[in-house]
């Protein structure tokens, strides 16, 4: 029962009297309401727009917020409304749903705001009126095949331990991922052409001798195209077979329309090897080198408009079939007209219907040879309505399939520009980003030095500390910090105290770091380092790679995936296992981002070093805390150094 | 229409069609030839006088307003859209026969559309009329042609219209002769003249000395 009509209940309550006097048996009890409750006015106030309405209205719809007890949990006791931190603009198609009872979907509004909107108040997006579903519907399916691009786009993303198998595999399906692929994608290219090429000479005719008729190029130097054959053909059979070998599922490759191009490119000529001697089935033979045209097929793995438009056909094949099936009715049609119409002329070569299917193609499609055309007036006539017909035939799926294929190639259009933007963007957005994290270990510095203070009750620096973090940021660090402290290690040397840095696994740069720097912590210690910083100096390596080899399971290592944007190549003596320096790629850091997406395309790359940590250690107090934590009994050496991590 | 006059109406279409297929204007909207009525704006009297004239309070009178305009913007209602806002608290069966009989009770100047007027009028002797309004509002539902009596024809249409209302899954399953013989139930009830015909009197009676509808009649006390 629609909302609106349940103002009409009492109405409907009341048309029973047309039962009452027939009623065979009495009526039932009616329900009484214990307390009739006035209708009053309820003030929804929506990130300051006030909206009003009964709360009857409200109560229509008793699964949603707005209609269930769950509104109280924003209402507001000093102002007595309802106050909603949400978008205003799209709270009014929320309060019109329970208004007339239709859901209606902007169109100006962006799909996932609304959504999320639709969500936070607990409608579902299906009751959406049938004005707006389709709109909405089409919105949706866009916004979901672009976030898919998105995806694919990052599968890219090289994974630091792949088998050699996988690396060949990714290098086959994108070349511009390391020069060997970029190579071989050329080479092969090249390749292709020129099989194709001489597949074409083969059958030009070369000068003759002047006794002997014109003969082909292939005759004449039939061994240099033999060789050149077998060399492409062994290019290609190389090529299939590291394909096949690299392919991470074998049946599927095999299955797959490349893989059957590739074969049917090279089969022909195996089978003319075995076959040469055989005289019957040289005419077959010669039927096979046709097939060697499909090399050329190979180039759709080279060139994407060739596989955008295999796919348009492919997925405007209903469209195809309707061309066919209208095609070939009109064909029959206006054959068998033709046929009739020309049968009483003489000498007429419409023989026959199926000899009229000719005239009507070459006419329909406005070829127009000449080689059979009506004699009879009634055939003219006939001919140029088959001519007129053709045209509109012909031209009216056509616009489909151009439409399919445009869209299709301005997606991958917009997908290839979207990734080359992305570097770019992501550049830019750490940029802005780098201010907000550095502000973390500046606010934990001074938060230390909170703490120091405290302890040693010391004045002078506390006008450092008014430079005051929000409550939510202090909030924040101070979660962090629990929760270094809570990964603290228990076997601390005390003479190395540098080490104890990298071993209370502080935050330097909070991200992936995090892990690699518990794994990294929990196996480091005993090994006895020297100084900290003259030892690696500027070019010191992040140890996780070497850390993970030891593989000793980790009490808080979650995902290896933090790990993997790490590739480094490690310039240190197998001993050294500290995180001495570290190198931090200026990635999209976010103070906020403690579950990081993994998904950030940019390869970690510790050549380019960008930052160095210097690390200092921090000004621990003279007692350990009853926690026991990690501010060692230091040594005199490092009392008043301050840690620091530069960004 | 004449014979004469419709063949030249005939004629004079085709020449109208034949031309609009030459000039290529032929997707004319003729929808737009054949509007129906537009739209009537029907505003209702004071708050005051219907205060006066029914027995509802002005806060209900809001509320009734309210609700009526919502579904009714233009401030009437037409068979169409009564049958199809009572049709909505019955989903299960078909009511729009009822509710055909239901707009011509409500319809007391038969001019083909409900106004609010009307609508509360009779909302008020429903709700808030004494027995004898609301049996002699019955009657009026029962009596289709107006003449003042009810036939067994007419009282099997009511019958039928209301067994329709409860759709084809009932337990146990409705039988075709069912409403016929709840005619004659009633018929046997009520016609006390055996004469074929049950009238307003006969009704009243009836009706007051059956306990059963008595007490029926309590139903409507709090349904505003």
């Amino acid at each position: 029962m629609a909302a609106g009509v349940a103002a009409w209940l009492p109405f409907a309550r009341a048309a029973a009297i047309g039962w009452m006097p027939v009623a065979n048996l009495p009526m039932p009890v009616a329900p009484t309401e214990k307390n009739k409750r006035q209708d009053e006015l309820i003030i929804l106030n929506v990130s300051g727009r006030r909206f009003q309405t009964w709360r009857n209205t409200l109560d229509r719809y008793p699964d949603t917020l707005l209609g269930s007890s769950e509104k109280e949990f924003f209402y507001n006791e000093e102002t007595k409304e309802y106050f909603f931190d949400r978008d205003p603009d799209v709270f009014r198609s929320v309060l019109n749903f329970y208004r007339t009872g239709k859901l209606h979907y902007p169109r100006y509004e962006c799909i996932s705001s609304y959504d999320e909107e639709l969500a936070f108040f607990g409608i579902v997006p299906e009751i959406i009126g049938d004005c707006c579903y389709e709109e909405y519907k089409d919105r949706k399916r866009e916004n979901a095949e672009r976030l898919m691009d998105d995806q694919e786009d990052n599968k890219d993303a090289k994974l630091p331990n792949m088998t050699f198998r996988e690396t060949m595999w990714r290098a086959f399906e994108n070349p511009h991922t390391s020069t060997m692929a970029l190579v071989f994608y050329y080479v092969t290219g090249f390749f292709i052409a020129v099989s194709v090429i001489t597949n074409v000479v083969e059958t030009v005719p070369c000068g003759s001798a002047p006794n002997q008729k014109e003969v082909p190029c292939g005759e004449r130097y039939t061994v240099a195209f033999f060789c050149m054959d077998t060399a492409c053909v062994m290019i290609f059979t190389v090529e299939y077979l590291m394909r096949l070998f690299a392919a991470p599922s074998r049946y599927r490759f095999m299955r797959s329309v490349m893989s059957i191009i590739d074969v049917v490119a090279i089969l022909p000529y195996y089978i003319g090897l075995v076959m040469t001697d055989n005289e019957d089935v040289s005419g077959a033979f010669v039927t096979l080198r046709v097939f060697r045209v499909f090399r050329i097929f190979k180039f759709s793995r080279h060139s994407q408009g060739l596989r955008i438009l295999g796919y348009t056909l492919k997925s405007c094949a209903s469209e195809l079939g309707f061309l066919l099936f209208s095609l070939t009715m009109a064909i029959i049609i206006f054959a068998t007209v033709m046929f009739y119409a020309e049968k009483g002329s003489s000498s007429s070569k419409f023989t026959s219907i199926p000899a009229s299917f000719w005239y009507t193609i070459v006419t329909m499609t406005t070829l127009g040879y000449g080689d059979m055309v009506p004699k009879t007036i009634a055939g003219k006539i006939f001919g140029s309505i088959c001519s007129l017909s053709g045209v509109l035939v012909i031209a009216l799926p056509v616009p489909v399939i151009v439409s399919n294929f445009s869209r299709i190639y301005h997606q991958n259009q917009r997908a290839d520009k979207r990734r080359a933007q992305k570097k770019a963007r992501l550049a830019r957005i750490r940029i802005s980003k780098t201010g907000s994290s550095s502000a973390f270990l500046h606010s934990k510095r001074n938060g230390l030095f909170n703490e120091a203070l405290e302890l040693t009750n010391s004045t002078e620096d506390e006008q450092r500390l008014s430079k005051s973090t929000s409550l939510l940021e202090s909030q924040h660090h101070h979660l962090l910090h629990c929760l270094e402290k809570t990964t603290v290690s228990t076997h601390i040397l005390q003479l190395y105290i540098f080490l104890l840095f990298l071993t209370n696994h502080e935050f330097v740069d909070e991200q992936y770091y995090q892990q690699s720097y518990l794994e990294a912590g929990l196996q480091n210690y005993p090994s006895r380092s020297p100084s900290l910083s003259s030892q690696d100096g500027v070019t010191g390596t992040c140890c996780t790679r070497r850390s993970k080899k030891h593989h000793t399971p980790l009490p808080n290592a979650s995902a290896p995936a933090h790990m993997q944007p790490l590739t480094h190549t490690h310039t240190h003596p197998q001993g050294l296992q500290e995180l001495s320096t570290i190198h931090i790629q200026p990635l999209s850091t976010s103070r906020s981002s403690l579950n990081m997406r993994v998904d950030e395309p940019a390869p970690l790359n510790c050549q380019s070093s960008q930052i160095t940590t210097a690390i200092i250690s921090i000004p621990t107090p003279p007692v350990t805390t009853p926690e026991g934590d990690a501010h060692l009994p230091a040594g005199p050496t490092h009392q008043n150094v301050v840690k620091v991590s530069a960004l | 229409m004449s014979c004469r006059k419709r063949c030249k109406r005939e004629i004079f279409r085709f020449a109208q069609y034949l031309f609009r297929l030459i000039t290529g204007s032929l997707n004319t909207d003729s929808v737009e030839d054949e509007l129906e009525l537009s739209a009537v704006r029907h505003r209702p009297e004071g708050l005051e006088q219907l205060e006066a004239q029914t027995r509802f309070s002005r806060k209900e009178l809001q509320i009734l307003y309210r609700g009526f305009k919502n579904e009714c913007p233009s401030g009437v209602v037409n068979e169409e859209t009564f049958k199809d806002i009572y049709s909505q608290f019955f989903p299960q069966g078909d009511a729009s026969t009822y509710a055909h009989f239901l707009f011509n009770a409500f319809d007391t100047d038969h001019n083909g559309s409900v106004s609010f007027e009307d609508f509360v009028m009779g909302l008020s002797i429903l709700l808030r009329g004494t027995v004898q309004e609301k049996l002699n509002w019955a009657f009026n539902l029962y009596d289709i042609n107006k003449d003042g009596y009810i036939t067994k024809e007419e009282m099997l249409d009511i019958m039928k219209a209301i067994y329709d209302m409860m759709g084809k899954c009932t337990y146990p399953v409705l039988k075709e002769e069912t409403p016929r013989q709840h005619v004659e139930v009633f018929f046997q009830k009520m016609d006390k003249n055996k004469d074929g015909v049950v009238t307003i009197d006969e009704f009243i009676d009836c009706c007051q000395n059956d306990e059963n509808i008595m007490r029926s009649m309590h139903l409507f006390e709090n349904v505003l």
